[in-house]
């Protein structure tokens, strides 16, 4: 999962191997035990036989005791979200952006939106204003990290193999390698999926949605996850509006229909359309993030 | 397929907990999922018992209740069911409705021994 030190989905093989093993000698144990309550199992305790792979050891559970009737299974109460392992990666993330002044944007698209040439388009007018370092999130291949490297900003790939989304795990250990440094804006170039990446906190400052003209206007209420999660609508590859019938008005109110507070803007990468505004975004919205975080 | 990382999720906290608890194994793991949530219960049930295989939750079993979808509408001024994440009122057809509840992804409660 993590390909960056290699650890990501070893560590999580790793975690089930460490709580796995030591319970791999309780379960190579049960075959022994497990003849006895397959004996008992004719005297008491109906609820047992429903469970058929019959792994239940009445003597050594926890309470250690062997009671006719009494089953060691207990309930416990969790309440806890899903993602809260992630979330909780995310919070590290946030904190440690928040120590160096460092703006993070989190890029999210369906694959061929135009995402890496905007950004290197990006980078390219900022770099003089403000340093940039770029995470890049795909299933497989460098190429993107290597189009941003030539722009001259340091870029980390994290290839996620099967993943479909980066977490934040990933990005964190991407941290580590990258360093962005102080008062420095991070561009996170999300796996190309509309659907994964909303869930994933990864601890930035923003989503920015890159949707492109050559997709279809209702984008926004197919996939209303992503469009909802988003602060920003970049509408990418404006050049080609002469060539199409996409109605711009009708995206963007579908867009604001799944999201009310959506800022959007309307670029192209090709032609340089609309980036000024974008440029201009970015640094108004660090500065007023860094703003917000001096006064705590 | 982000039931695979979301089944990772809830295999690592099962075991997290059952390791406090003093559990030789997990037996079952109770969710509420909401109707308007990203998640594919067939898909989830799927990956779990993949990511759950050679773990003290192996052969555990996923208990997912469905939590329904329903959002307050800003013009009928009460709650109505929602079948669409960001869907219109049901009764109005207006679209200023905010989701109240359908979107829950929560590990309730698990059954250790």
């Amino acid at each position: 999962m993590c390909s960056v030190c290699g650890c990501g989905e070893a560590q999580i093989v790793l975690d089930k191997d460490a709580v796995g093993g030591a319970h791999a000698h309780g379960l190579h144990d049960h075959p022994h035990d497990h003849d006895h309550p397959h004996d008992h199992d004719h005297d008491h305790d109906d609820r047992h036989h429903h469970r058929e792979d019959g792994a239940i050891d009445y003597g050594g559970g926890i309470g250690g005791a062997h009671v006719p009737g009494l089953s060691q299974e207990r309930i416990v109460r969790i309440e806890r979200d899903i993602l809260s392992k992630n979330d909780a990666y995310a919070r590290d993330n946030r904190r440690a952006f928040a120590a160096k002044r460092v703006f993070a944007l989190n890029f999210v698209s369906s694959p061929g939106s135009g995402k890496t040439s905007l950004l290197v388009k990006t980078i390219e007018a900022l770099k003089d204003r403000i340093a940039v370092t770029v995470i890049e999130g795909d299933q497989q291949t460098s190429n993107d990290a290597e189009r941003i490297r030539a722009t001259g900003a340091p870029a980390v790939q994290i290839n996620t193999g099967k993943g479909c989304h980066l977490d934040a795990h990933m990005v964190g250990h991407a941290l580590e390698t990258l360093a962005p440094p102080p008062g420095s804006a991070l561009f996170i170039e999300n796996v190309g999926n509309l659907v994964c990446p909303a869930a994933f906190d990864l601890g930035e400052a923003h989503k920015v949605v890159v949707l492109s003209v050559t997709e279809g206007e209702d984008k926004p209420l197919k996939y209303p996850d992503m469009f909802a999660a988003a602060d920003l609508l970049l509408l990418n590859k404006s050049d080609l509006l002469p060539h199409l019938d996409f109605d711009v008005g009708k995206c963007l109110g579908n867009a604001l229909r799944v999201n009310p507070r959506l800022q959007t803007l309307i670029v192209s990468a090709k032609t340089g359309e609309g980036l000024a505004a974008f440029v201009a975004w970015i640094e108004a919205s660090a500065a007023r993030r860094a703003a917000d975080m001096a006064k705590g | 397929m982000h039931e695979m990382a979301l089944s990772e999720s809830i295999v690592e906290i099962a075991l997290e907990e059952a390791l406090k608890q003093g559990a030789r194994r997990v037996t079952r793991v109770f969710l509420d999922v909401g109707a308007l949530s990203p998640i594919e219960p067939e898909a989830l049930e799927f990956c779990f018992s993949a990511v759950a295989s050679g773990t003290a939750a192996e052969g555990a079993t996923l208990e997912i209740a469905r939590v329904p979808g329903a959002g307050w509408c800003l013009d009928c001024e009460k709650s109505v069911p929602l079948a669409e994440r960001f869907g219109a009122c049901p009764q109005c057809g207006c679209w200023r409705v905010q989701m109240t509840a359908g979107d829950e992804m929560k590990i309730r409660e698990m059954e250790i021994d």
